[in-house]
């Protein structure tokens, strides 16, 4: 190496080649990222082509008419969805929320980390055994599947969902808000509802919604508890009809009316599921200061 | 106020408080180091740094002025505090005189802020920290069986290193946080606490159009201003300040300082600094601590902050506050 080279080169390196690389593999993140939300644009893209031509009014006023005829519609699985998912929601997320403050704040490091393991462990539990679980709990002791069968169903859904976004939350709280609240005096636990929690707040929601939106797709554990209803029922303690119970049932039947209204049916549950996220984000965003 | 003669008369011997002067009780409206506090935007930032000596006499000619409340003292007796089973600070004896602004210096680690901690039982929120000795407030013991943290906690105040406004509520919910969730519902009492202890921490004249704003959205001395207020409207009678001023620029940290200076007419105030100038600034007496061979900390010695600046009894504190160590 004379004199002459250029300090600001790192030697032995070339320079052009290592330029090449970067654009190379930015390109690469670049593809994956379009192939990644690829999936979601033509899902949507689908249902609402096939969808939209049989999405109608008596779709959502009308009964299913009896196997083969024309008409009729799926009121019974979207007031079926709305209960059930509604129900399973109430049931399971204040439980699930309180989990999730146990584990965060009161557990200990030790018991935070047994209880987050067993409740990943029941997230991660098939759908379809969490629906033989409440058969076995429900069904079979009442004597008959129901819609209360279905709610308890997709509340042991979304309770680890929950549980476990709550214990994030939680920990994303910085602690020095924690000590503000305890050095004026505030007693720890109400350090957590007034102070830690409304911190929180907008993730938790956030992480509800996940969950809602998870269960409201649900369709296993709904089989044999909630089993589907051809009629309007308002009864929990009697079989009720969901949305995702009518899809599979169209979509596997034999008749074209049935595959259009599948397709109907199916863009009603996307379409439900993302007003009903909007919704919430919006009256979030409108009301407290606190944001993030 | 007998305590407090004592040690400003070297300084200043005929500022004496007249004799048989009652204190003034808190009076709500009477804040006049408050609307003092702005003097000279422009010049302070230039000034700060070769006026140290100047604001030293200056700080003792108010401290000797005016007592608005008699505060109370804290005793630390023999305190021994540990993280697990590591020993962060041996054998801590020292006493806090009411209405006294006492620093606490030393080299990064010697438990400085530990120490701080042990005086509102904040050091056992941390997990597996414990403490052994006593600490008495005006004469009671804190770490005594049967003692509620909470209630230490309601009459010692805090100020921390970083500005910890709660992000969820408005500056004004910031303000009365305590008092609301103590309970106190009264809309009127609140307003009337909130702008006082605003003002006492001389921050209402630039929130008082925004007092629903988010704390948040202040500059970070208008949020530390906002912690004092907050930690003043629960009229705690000892208030401890962790290095409050060192995440902030010099402006904001002449203002803390101006403010500490202004309320301790009312309290007895612990601060922690790393800033040697700044416990000569704004401290009556000062105390150093230094960390161990054992890596603990211990107290090499307390007194009057002008002796240990200028004449210290040991060794160690003159090494450290000539800049030999730390």
């Amino acid at each position: 190496m004379s004199a002459t080279v250029d300090p600001l080169r790192i030697p032995g390196r070339n320079i052009r080649r290592r330029r090449a690389t970067d654009r190379v593999m930015g390109a690469l993140l670049a593809v994956a990222a379009v192939v990644a939300v690829v999936p979601l644009v033509l899902v949507f893209a689908y249902v609402l082509i096939q969808g939209l031509p049989a999405l109608n009014v008596p779709l959502l006023t009308q009964s299913p008419m009896p196997a083969g005829f024309p008409g009729g519609g799926v009121a019974p699985a979207v007031g079926g969805t709305l209960v059930m998912v509604g129900l399973g929601t109430l049931l399971g997320t204040p439980v699930a929320v309180l989990a999730g403050i146990y584990i965060r704040e009161y557990a200990g490091s030790r018991g935070a980390t047994a209880i987050r393991f067993l409740v990943d462990v029941l997230a991660g539990v098939p759908t379809i055994a969490v629906g033989l679980f409440a058969y076995g709990l429900v069904v079979v002791p009442m004597g008959t599947f129901s819609a209360i069968a279905g709610a308890i169903a997709l509340a042991v859904i979304i309770l680890p969902i929950v549980a476990r976004v709550t214990d994030e939350m939680l920990g994303l709280v910085p602690g020095s808000v924690r000590e503000a609240a305890y050095a004026l005096g505030i007693p720890p636990w109400k350090t957590i509802v007034r102070v830690v929690l409304p911190a929180a707040a907008s993730g938790i929601v956030t992480g509800i919604l996940l969950g809602v939106a998870r269960i409201a797709g649900e369709t296993a554990p709904l089989i044999f508890t909630a089993l589907g209803n051809q009629r309007v029922s308002t009864s929990l303690t009697e079989p009720m009809d969901a949305l995702p119970l009518r899809i599979w049932v169209y979509a596997t039947g034999p008749y074209d009316s049935w595959h259009q209204q599948a397709w109907a049916a199916s863009l009603l549950l996307v379409g439900l599921v993302l007003i009903f996220s909007l919704l919430t984000r919006f009256v979030l965003r409108r009301r407290g200061p606190a944001g993030r | 106020m007998t305590l407090m003669t004592e040690q400003t008369s070297n300084a200043l011997p005929a500022a004496d408080p007249p004799a048989g002067g009652p204190p003034t009780a808190s009076v709500p409206t009477a804040d006049p180091p408050a609307t003092a506090a702005p003097a000279a935007p422009q010049a302070a930032p230039i000034a700060q740094a070769g006026s140290s000596h100047a604001r030293t006499i200056a700080v003792a000619e108010h401290a000797a002025v005016t007592i608005e409340h008699v505060a109370v003292g804290v005793e630390i007796e023999h305190l021994n505090a540990y993280y697990g089973q590591h020993l962060v600070l041996r054998d801590i004896t020292l006493s806090v005189r009411p209405n006294s602004v006492t620093a606490i210096i030393g080299p990064s680690g010697c438990g400085k802020s530990t120490l701080i901690r042990c005086l509102n039982r904040m050091h056992e929120v941390t997990p597996g920290a414990r403490v052994e000795g006593q600490v008495r407030l005006d004469g009671d013991p804190i770490y005594a069986p049967g003692v509620d943290p909470v209630v230490v906690r309601q009459r010692i105040g805090m100020v921390f290193q970083r500005p910890n406004p709660f992000p969820t509520m408005s500056i004004f919910d910031n303000v009365v946080a305590g008092l609301k969730l103590a309970g106190i519902r009264d809309r009127a009492l609140l307003e009337q606490v909130a702008e006082r202890s605003l003002r006492r921490a001389a921050l209402w004249d630039e929130v008082h159009d925004k007092l629903h704003a988010p704390g948040g959205a202040l500059s970070g001395g208008q949020q530390q201003r906002l912690c004092i207020a907050r930690a003043i409207a629960v009229e705690p009678e000892v208030i401890l300040m962790d290095e409050p001023a060192s995440a902030l620029d010099p402006m904001s940290t002449l203002r803390i300082e101006e403010l500490i200076d202004a309320l301790r007419t009312s309290y007895t105030i612990v601060i922690v600094t790393h800033n040697m100038q700044q416990a000569a600034r704004v401290s009556d007496r000062t105390a150093f601590l230094t960390v161990g061979e054992d890596r603990a900390g211990y107290l090499v010695e307390e007194g009057p902050t002008a002796q240990i600046f200028t004449n210290p009894r040991r060794r160690l504190t003159e090494d450290y506050i000539s800049g030999r160590f730390g």
